[in-house]
Protein backbone atom coordinates (compact mmCIF):
# COMPACT_ATOMS: atom_id res chain seq x y z
CA UNK A 1 0.00 0.00 0.00
CA UNK A 2 1.48 3.30 -1.13
CA UNK A 3 -0.08 6.76 -0.81
CA UNK A 4 -1.04 8.76 -3.88
CA UNK A 5 1.42 11.35 -5.17
CA UNK A 6 2.04 14.55 -3.25
CA UNK A 7 4.68 17.23 -2.79
CA UNK A 8 6.59 17.10 0.48
CA UNK A 9 7.53 20.16 2.51
CA UNK A 10 9.60 20.09 5.69
CA UNK A 11 9.69 23.60 7.19
CA UNK A 12 12.02 24.42 10.08
CA UNK A 13 9.80 27.01 11.76
CA UNK A 14 6.14 27.54 12.61
CA UNK A 15 6.04 30.76 10.57
CA UNK A 16 7.34 28.93 7.52
CA UNK A 17 4.75 26.18 8.04
CA UNK A 18 1.92 28.71 8.29
CA UNK A 19 3.09 30.47 5.12
CA UNK A 20 3.06 27.15 3.30
CA UNK A 21 -0.35 26.29 4.72
CA UNK A 22 -1.77 29.66 3.62
CA UNK A 23 -0.35 29.49 0.12
CA UNK A 24 -1.18 25.82 -0.55
CA UNK A 25 -4.71 26.05 0.86
CA UNK A 26 -7.07 23.10 0.98
CA UNK A 27 -4.68 20.90 -0.99
CA UNK A 28 -2.28 20.72 1.97
CA UNK A 29 -2.30 18.57 5.09
CA UNK A 30 -0.11 18.83 8.17
CA UNK A 31 1.94 15.74 9.02
CA UNK A 32 2.57 15.17 12.73
CA UNK A 33 3.29 11.60 13.92
CA UNK A 34 1.63 10.26 10.78
CA UNK A 35 -0.04 7.26 12.39
CA UNK A 36 -3.55 8.45 11.49
CA UNK A 37 -2.84 10.37 8.29
CA UNK A 38 -0.41 7.99 6.54
CA UNK A 39 -2.69 4.93 6.93
CA UNK A 40 -5.57 7.02 5.56
CA UNK A 41 -3.40 8.08 2.62
CA UNK A 42 -2.25 4.50 1.99
CA UNK A 43 -5.87 3.37 1.83
CA UNK A 44 -6.57 6.40 -0.37
CA UNK A 45 -9.19 7.78 2.01
CA UNK A 46 -7.06 10.93 2.01
CA UNK A 47 -5.23 12.29 -1.03
CA UNK A 48 -3.59 15.60 -0.10
CA UNK A 49 -1.57 17.24 -2.89
CA UNK A 50 0.92 18.63 -0.37
CA UNK A 51 2.21 17.34 2.95
CA UNK A 52 3.71 19.81 5.40
CA UNK A 53 5.85 17.80 7.80
CA UNK A 54 6.08 19.45 11.24
CA UNK A 55 8.71 17.01 12.55
CA UNK A 56 11.68 19.28 11.88
CA UNK A 57 10.30 22.18 13.93
CA UNK A 58 12.10 21.74 17.26
CA UNK A 59 10.15 24.57 18.88
CA UNK A 60 7.00 22.44 18.77
CA UNK A 61 8.47 19.85 21.14
CA UNK A 62 8.97 19.97 24.87
CA UNK A 63 7.27 20.11 28.25
CA UNK A 64 7.72 22.97 30.72
CA UNK A 65 6.07 24.56 33.73
CA UNK A 66 5.04 28.19 33.42
CA UNK A 67 3.02 30.11 35.99
CA UNK A 68 0.80 27.36 37.36
CA UNK A 69 0.40 25.60 34.01
CA UNK A 70 2.19 22.87 32.14
CA UNK A 71 2.96 23.86 28.55
CA UNK A 72 3.36 21.02 26.08
CA UNK A 73 4.57 21.53 22.52
CA UNK A 74 2.08 20.02 20.08
CA UNK A 75 4.71 17.74 18.50
CA UNK A 76 5.68 16.16 21.82
CA UNK A 77 5.36 12.39 21.43
CA UNK A 78 3.33 10.00 23.57
CA UNK A 79 6.49 8.37 24.92
CA UNK A 80 7.85 11.80 25.89
CA UNK A 81 4.64 12.40 27.88
CA UNK A 82 5.04 9.03 29.60
CA UNK A 83 8.72 9.67 30.46
CA UNK A 84 8.22 13.25 31.68
CA UNK A 85 9.06 13.56 35.41
CA UNK A 86 7.23 16.91 35.41
CA UNK A 87 4.00 15.36 34.16
CA UNK A 88 4.34 12.29 36.41
CA UNK A 89 4.60 14.62 39.40
CA UNK A 90 2.18 17.41 38.49
CA UNK A 91 -0.19 16.10 35.82
CA UNK A 92 -0.17 12.30 36.17
CA UNK A 93 -3.45 11.92 34.25
CA UNK A 94 -1.57 12.53 30.98
CA UNK A 95 1.12 9.83 31.32
CA UNK A 96 -1.53 7.42 32.61
CA UNK A 97 -3.60 7.93 29.46
CA UNK A 98 -0.60 7.98 27.10
CA UNK A 99 0.56 4.59 28.39
CA UNK A 100 -2.73 3.12 27.14
CA UNK A 101 -2.33 4.48 23.62
CA UNK A 102 -1.30 1.94 20.96
CA UNK A 103 2.17 0.37 21.33
CA UNK A 104 5.78 1.48 21.97
CA UNK A 105 6.75 2.07 18.34
CA UNK A 106 3.59 4.07 17.59
CA UNK A 107 4.07 6.10 20.78
CA UNK A 108 7.56 7.08 19.54
CA UNK A 109 5.91 8.81 16.57
CA UNK A 110 2.40 9.74 17.68
CA UNK A 111 2.08 13.26 19.10
CA UNK A 112 -0.30 14.88 21.56
CA UNK A 113 -1.11 17.66 19.07
CA UNK A 114 -1.85 15.27 16.23
CA UNK A 115 -4.07 13.18 18.48
CA UNK A 116 -6.07 16.28 19.48
CA UNK A 117 -6.24 18.06 16.12
CA UNK A 118 -7.30 14.97 14.17
CA UNK A 119 -10.76 15.21 15.77
CA UNK A 120 -11.18 11.45 16.01
CA UNK A 121 -13.47 10.52 18.94
CA UNK A 122 -11.49 7.27 19.31
CA UNK A 123 -8.33 9.21 20.20
CA UNK A 124 -7.62 9.45 23.91
CA UNK A 125 -6.26 12.96 24.42
CA UNK A 126 -9.50 14.85 23.64
CA UNK A 127 -11.28 13.45 26.72
CA UNK A 128 -8.10 13.85 28.81
CA UNK A 129 -7.91 17.48 27.68
CA UNK A 130 -11.57 18.09 28.58
CA UNK A 131 -11.08 16.57 32.04
CA UNK A 132 -7.87 18.60 32.49
CA UNK A 133 -9.56 21.84 31.39
CA UNK A 134 -6.74 22.36 28.90
CA UNK A 135 -6.28 25.39 26.69
CA UNK A 136 -4.98 25.12 23.13
CA UNK A 137 -2.77 27.68 21.37
CA UNK A 138 -3.66 28.00 17.69
CA UNK A 139 -1.40 29.96 15.37
CA UNK A 140 -2.45 31.30 11.99
CA UNK A 141 -1.41 33.99 9.51
CA UNK A 142 -3.10 36.66 11.69
CA UNK A 143 -1.33 35.61 14.88
CA UNK A 144 -2.10 33.46 17.87
CA UNK A 145 -5.34 32.69 19.70
CA UNK A 146 -6.12 30.48 22.65
CA UNK A 147 -9.23 28.34 22.92
CA UNK A 148 -10.49 26.08 25.68
CA UNK A 149 -10.60 22.33 25.06
CA UNK A 150 -14.26 22.53 26.08
CA UNK A 151 -15.75 23.82 22.81
CA UNK A 152 -12.82 22.83 20.56
CA UNK A 153 -14.30 19.51 19.39
CA UNK A 154 -17.22 20.19 17.06
CA UNK A 155 -17.86 16.82 15.43
CA UNK A 156 -16.33 13.82 13.72
CA UNK A 157 -12.92 14.98 12.35
CA UNK A 158 -14.19 18.54 12.82
CA UNK A 159 -12.59 20.92 15.31
CA UNK A 160 -12.23 24.64 15.99
CA UNK A 161 -8.85 24.60 14.19
CA UNK A 162 -9.13 26.69 10.99
CA UNK A 163 -7.65 25.41 7.72
CA UNK A 164 -4.77 27.92 7.89
CA UNK A 165 -3.99 27.37 11.57
CA UNK A 166 -1.59 25.07 13.43
CA UNK A 167 -2.11 23.79 16.96
CA UNK A 168 1.22 24.76 18.50
CA UNK A 169 0.86 24.25 22.25
CA UNK A 170 -1.30 22.64 24.89
CA UNK A 171 -1.58 24.34 28.30
CA UNK A 172 -2.79 22.41 31.30
CA UNK A 173 -3.60 24.07 34.60
CA UNK A 174 -1.72 22.13 37.30
CA UNK A 175 -4.26 20.45 39.58
CA UNK A 176 -3.87 21.29 43.28
CA UNK A 177 -1.68 18.92 45.31
CA UNK A 178 -3.59 15.87 46.50
CA UNK A 179 -6.00 15.85 43.54
CA UNK A 180 -7.24 12.49 42.31
CA UNK A 181 -7.16 11.43 38.69
CA UNK A 182 -7.84 8.37 36.57
CA UNK A 183 -8.09 7.26 32.98
CA UNK A 184 -9.99 3.99 32.71
CA UNK A 185 -9.98 2.43 29.27
CA UNK A 186 -11.44 -0.73 27.83
CA UNK A 187 -9.81 -1.94 24.63
CA UNK A 188 -9.90 -5.30 22.92
CA UNK A 189 -6.18 -5.53 22.36
CA UNK A 190 -2.96 -3.51 22.19
CA UNK A 191 -3.17 -1.06 19.35
CA UNK A 192 -6.95 -0.84 19.27
CA UNK A 193 -8.99 2.26 19.96
CA UNK A 194 -11.08 2.38 23.12
CA UNK A 195 -14.37 0.51 23.18
CA UNK A 196 -15.04 3.06 25.92
CA UNK A 197 -12.87 5.15 28.23
CA UNK A 198 -13.37 7.82 30.89
CA UNK A 199 -11.05 10.53 32.21
CA UNK A 200 -11.61 11.96 35.68
CA UNK A 201 -9.88 14.74 37.61
CA UNK A 202 -11.08 15.34 41.17
CA UNK A 203 -10.41 17.53 44.23
CA UNK A 204 -11.58 16.76 47.73
CA UNK A 205 -12.13 19.18 50.59
CA UNK A 206 -12.15 16.85 53.56
CA UNK A 207 -14.70 14.23 52.52
CA UNK A 208 -16.52 16.60 50.19
CA UNK A 209 -15.98 16.56 46.43
CA UNK A 210 -14.95 20.16 45.85
CA UNK A 211 -14.54 19.80 42.11
CA UNK A 212 -14.74 17.00 39.56
CA UNK A 213 -14.38 16.84 35.78
CA UNK A 214 -15.48 13.77 33.81
CA UNK A 215 -14.96 13.20 30.08
CA UNK A 216 -15.66 10.26 27.79
CA UNK A 217 -13.71 8.79 24.85
CA UNK A 218 -15.32 7.17 21.80
CA UNK A 219 -18.86 7.43 23.20
CA UNK A 220 -20.14 9.90 20.55
CA UNK A 221 -18.92 11.71 17.40
CA UNK A 222 -16.66 13.77 19.68
CA UNK A 223 -15.18 13.39 23.15
CA UNK A 224 -17.84 14.37 25.68
CA UNK A 225 -17.71 16.25 28.96
CA UNK A 226 -20.29 14.75 31.33
CA UNK A 227 -21.37 18.00 32.96
CA UNK A 228 -24.57 16.72 34.58
CA UNK A 229 -22.65 13.90 36.20
CA UNK A 230 -20.09 16.44 37.45
CA UNK A 231 -22.82 18.71 38.86
CA UNK A 232 -24.43 15.78 40.66
CA UNK A 233 -21.21 14.93 42.49
CA UNK A 234 -19.90 18.42 43.23
CA UNK A 235 -20.31 19.51 46.85
CA UNK A 236 -21.20 16.01 48.07
CA UNK A 237 -19.49 13.26 49.98
CA UNK A 238 -19.11 10.55 47.33
CA UNK A 239 -20.46 7.04 47.91
CA UNK A 240 -21.35 4.09 45.68
CA UNK A 241 -24.96 5.23 45.24
CA UNK A 242 -23.88 8.67 44.01
CA UNK A 243 -21.20 7.17 41.74
CA UNK A 244 -23.88 4.95 40.22
CA UNK A 245 -26.15 7.94 39.60
CA UNK A 246 -23.26 9.82 37.99
CA UNK A 247 -22.49 6.85 35.74
CA UNK A 248 -26.16 6.82 34.67
CA UNK A 249 -25.97 10.55 33.85
CA UNK A 250 -22.81 9.94 31.80
CA UNK A 251 -24.46 7.05 29.94
CA UNK A 252 -27.45 9.29 29.11
CA UNK A 253 -25.30 11.60 26.93
CA UNK A 254 -23.57 8.78 25.00
CA UNK A 255 -24.28 8.42 21.29
CA UNK A 256 -21.76 5.86 20.02
CA UNK A 257 -21.64 4.36 16.54
CA UNK A 258 -22.02 0.60 16.25
CA UNK A 259 -18.90 -1.10 14.90
CA UNK A 260 -16.82 -4.25 15.37
CA UNK A 261 -16.18 -3.21 18.97
CA UNK A 262 -19.84 -3.62 19.83
CA UNK A 263 -23.36 -2.35 19.38
CA UNK A 264 -24.64 0.88 20.88
CA UNK A 265 -26.10 -0.68 24.04
CA UNK A 266 -22.87 -2.51 24.85
CA UNK A 267 -20.73 0.57 24.27
CA UNK A 268 -22.98 2.77 26.41
CA UNK A 269 -22.90 0.14 29.14
CA UNK A 270 -19.09 0.05 28.98
CA UNK A 271 -18.91 3.88 29.04
CA UNK A 272 -20.88 3.68 32.29
CA UNK A 273 -18.56 1.04 33.72
CA UNK A 274 -15.41 2.98 32.77
CA UNK A 275 -16.96 6.04 34.44
CA UNK A 276 -17.61 4.14 37.69
CA UNK A 277 -14.06 2.77 37.70
CA UNK A 278 -12.44 6.12 36.93
CA UNK A 279 -14.39 7.96 39.64
CA UNK A 280 -13.61 5.27 42.23
CA UNK A 281 -9.90 5.27 41.37
CA UNK A 282 -9.65 9.08 41.32
CA UNK A 283 -11.46 9.20 44.67
CA UNK A 284 -9.10 6.70 46.30
CA UNK A 285 -6.06 8.52 44.89
CA UNK A 286 -7.38 11.79 46.39
CA UNK A 287 -7.45 10.03 49.76
CA UNK A 288 -11.19 9.39 49.82
CA UNK A 289 -12.66 5.89 50.06
CA UNK B 1 6.05 14.63 -8.69
CA UNK B 2 9.75 15.36 -8.58
CA UNK B 3 11.93 12.81 -6.86
CA UNK B 4 13.89 13.94 -3.85
CA UNK B 5 17.49 13.19 -3.12
CA UNK B 6 17.94 11.79 0.38
CA UNK B 7 20.96 10.58 2.27
CA UNK B 8 21.19 8.84 5.62
CA UNK B 9 23.30 6.38 7.56
CA UNK B 10 22.22 2.77 7.16
CA UNK B 11 23.86 0.29 9.50
CA UNK B 12 26.83 2.60 9.87
CA UNK B 13 27.37 3.28 6.17
CA UNK B 14 26.37 6.43 4.30
CA UNK B 15 23.70 5.78 1.67
CA UNK B 16 21.91 8.03 -0.76
CA UNK B 17 19.09 7.53 -3.16
CA UNK B 18 16.31 9.25 -5.08
CA UNK B 19 12.79 8.75 -3.75
CA UNK B 20 9.31 9.91 -4.46
CA UNK B 21 7.88 11.65 -1.39
CA UNK B 22 5.16 9.02 -1.19
CA UNK B 23 7.60 6.13 -0.84
CA UNK B 24 7.63 4.54 2.60
CA UNK B 25 10.88 3.83 4.40
CA UNK B 26 10.31 0.06 4.30
CA UNK B 27 9.94 0.13 0.50
CA UNK B 28 13.12 2.14 0.01
CA UNK B 29 15.08 -0.11 2.37
CA UNK B 30 13.93 -3.24 0.61
CA UNK B 31 13.58 -2.24 -3.01
CA UNK B 32 16.09 0.58 -3.54
CA UNK B 33 18.77 -0.33 -1.02
CA UNK B 34 18.15 -4.09 -1.27
CA UNK B 35 18.17 -4.63 2.48
CA UNK B 36 15.38 -7.18 2.61
CA UNK B 37 15.83 -8.23 6.24
CA UNK B 38 13.05 -5.91 7.41
CA UNK B 39 9.73 -7.47 6.47
CA UNK B 40 6.42 -6.07 5.31
CA UNK B 41 3.64 -7.70 7.31
CA UNK B 42 0.37 -5.84 7.75
CA UNK B 43 1.39 -2.49 6.19
CA UNK B 44 -0.95 -0.79 8.64
CA UNK B 45 1.39 -0.23 11.61
CA UNK B 46 -0.07 -3.06 13.67
CA UNK B 47 2.24 -6.06 13.32
CA UNK B 48 5.72 -4.60 13.84
CA UNK B 49 7.49 -6.85 11.30
CA UNK B 50 8.94 -3.72 9.64
CA UNK B 51 10.34 -2.30 12.90
CA UNK B 52 13.69 -0.56 12.47
CA UNK B 53 15.71 1.83 14.59
CA UNK B 54 15.47 5.44 13.36
CA UNK B 55 17.56 8.05 15.21
CA UNK B 56 17.74 5.83 18.27
CA UNK B 57 14.05 4.97 18.47
CA UNK B 58 12.00 2.00 17.31
CA UNK B 59 9.62 2.88 14.51
CA UNK B 60 7.40 0.94 12.14
CA UNK B 61 8.99 1.70 8.79
CA UNK B 62 5.71 1.08 6.92
CA UNK B 63 4.37 4.26 8.51
CA UNK B 64 7.37 6.55 8.04
CA UNK B 65 8.10 8.28 4.74
CA UNK B 66 11.57 7.64 3.36
CA UNK B 67 12.08 11.41 3.03
CA UNK B 68 11.64 11.65 6.79
CA UNK B 69 14.81 9.58 7.26
CA UNK B 70 16.84 12.18 5.35
CA UNK B 71 19.90 13.08 7.42
CA UNK B 72 19.08 10.42 9.99
CA UNK B 73 20.48 7.13 11.24
CA UNK B 74 18.78 3.86 10.43
CA UNK B 75 19.64 0.47 11.86
CA UNK B 76 18.10 -2.70 10.44
CA UNK B 77 18.54 -6.37 11.31
CA UNK B 78 21.40 -6.53 8.78
CA UNK B 79 23.36 -4.25 11.10
CA UNK B 80 23.01 -6.30 14.28
CA UNK B 81 25.82 -8.82 13.85
CA UNK B 82 29.29 -7.32 14.20
CA UNK B 83 32.45 -8.77 12.62
CA UNK B 84 30.70 -12.02 11.83
CA UNK B 85 29.55 -12.47 15.41
CA UNK B 86 25.85 -12.66 16.17
CA UNK B 87 24.33 -10.08 18.49
CA UNK B 88 23.33 -11.58 21.87
CA UNK B 89 19.70 -11.18 20.81
CA UNK B 90 20.23 -13.16 17.62
CA UNK B 91 22.00 -15.80 19.67
CA UNK B 92 19.15 -15.74 22.21
CA UNK B 93 16.47 -16.25 19.55
CA UNK B 94 18.47 -19.23 18.28
CA UNK B 95 19.20 -20.77 21.69
CA UNK B 96 15.70 -20.30 23.09
CA UNK B 97 13.87 -21.24 19.90
CA UNK B 98 12.45 -17.70 19.70
CA UNK B 99 11.20 -18.20 16.17
CA UNK B 100 9.11 -20.68 14.26
CA UNK B 101 8.36 -19.41 10.74
CA UNK B 102 10.70 -16.45 11.33
CA UNK B 103 8.66 -13.83 9.53
CA UNK B 104 8.24 -11.57 12.57
CA UNK B 105 11.82 -12.13 13.76
CA UNK B 106 13.60 -9.13 12.15
CA UNK B 107 11.02 -6.82 13.77
CA UNK B 108 11.24 -8.68 17.07
CA UNK B 109 15.04 -8.38 17.03
CA UNK B 110 15.05 -4.69 16.21
CA UNK B 111 12.43 -3.84 18.82
CA UNK B 112 14.13 -5.90 21.52
CA UNK B 113 17.51 -4.35 20.55
CA UNK B 114 16.14 -0.91 21.43
CA UNK B 115 14.02 -2.15 24.32
CA UNK B 116 17.03 -3.62 26.15
CA UNK B 117 18.69 -0.22 25.94
CA UNK B 118 15.61 1.43 27.39
CA UNK B 119 15.34 -1.23 30.09
CA UNK B 120 18.50 -3.39 30.47
CA UNK B 121 17.12 -5.61 33.28
CA UNK B 122 13.43 -6.13 32.49
CA UNK B 123 10.96 -8.44 34.18
CA UNK B 124 9.08 -10.83 31.90
CA UNK B 125 6.03 -8.56 32.11
CA UNK B 126 8.11 -5.56 31.08
CA UNK B 127 9.42 -7.54 28.09
CA UNK B 128 5.83 -8.30 27.09
CA UNK B 129 4.81 -4.63 27.41
CA UNK B 130 7.95 -3.42 25.64
CA UNK B 131 7.37 -5.85 22.77
CA UNK B 132 3.59 -5.30 22.60
CA UNK B 133 3.85 -3.62 19.20
CA UNK B 134 5.16 -6.83 17.59
CA UNK B 135 2.91 -9.72 16.64
CA UNK B 136 3.94 -13.34 16.11
CA UNK B 137 1.34 -15.27 14.14
CA UNK B 138 2.97 -18.54 15.21
CA UNK B 139 2.16 -17.29 18.77
CA UNK B 140 5.63 -18.22 19.98
CA UNK B 141 5.64 -15.50 22.59
CA UNK B 142 6.91 -17.60 25.52
CA UNK B 143 10.16 -18.35 23.75
CA UNK B 144 10.46 -14.81 22.44
CA UNK B 145 10.36 -13.54 26.04
CA UNK B 146 12.96 -16.16 27.01
CA UNK B 147 15.17 -15.12 24.07
CA UNK B 148 15.06 -11.47 25.10
CA UNK B 149 15.90 -12.41 28.69
CA UNK B 150 18.78 -14.61 27.46
CA UNK B 151 20.20 -11.57 25.67
CA UNK B 152 19.58 -9.26 28.63
CA UNK B 153 21.63 -11.57 30.86
CA UNK B 154 24.37 -12.02 28.28
CA UNK B 155 24.69 -8.27 27.70
CA UNK B 156 24.96 -7.74 31.48
CA UNK B 157 27.73 -10.31 31.77
CA UNK B 158 31.25 -8.88 31.47
CA UNK B 159 32.59 -9.84 28.07
CA UNK B 160 29.03 -10.04 26.72
CA UNK B 161 27.82 -7.28 24.44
Amino acid sequence: MIPGTFDYHAPNSVDEAIKLLSSLGDEAKLLAGGHSLLPMMKMRFANPQHLIDLNRIDKLRGISEQGGSIHIGAMTTENELIDSKLLQEKCPLLPEAARLISDPQVRNCGTIGGDIAHGDPGNDHPAVMLASEAVFVLQGPGGERTVAADGFFHGLYYTELAADEILTEIRIPIPPKGSGYAYSKLKRKTGDFATAATAVQLQLDGKTCKKITIALTNAAPTALRAKEAEALLTGKSLDEALIEQAAQKAMAICDPAEDMRGDRDYKIHMAGEMTRRAIRLALSRAGGN
Amino acid sequence: MAKKHISFTLNGAAVETLVEPRELLIHVLREELRQTGSHIGCETSHCGACTVDLNGKSVKSCTVLAVQADGGEVLTVEGLAQNGQLHPLQEGFMQEHGLQCGFCTPGMLMRSYRFLQENPKPTDDEVRMGMSGNLCRCTGYMNIVKAVQYAAKKIQTPGGK
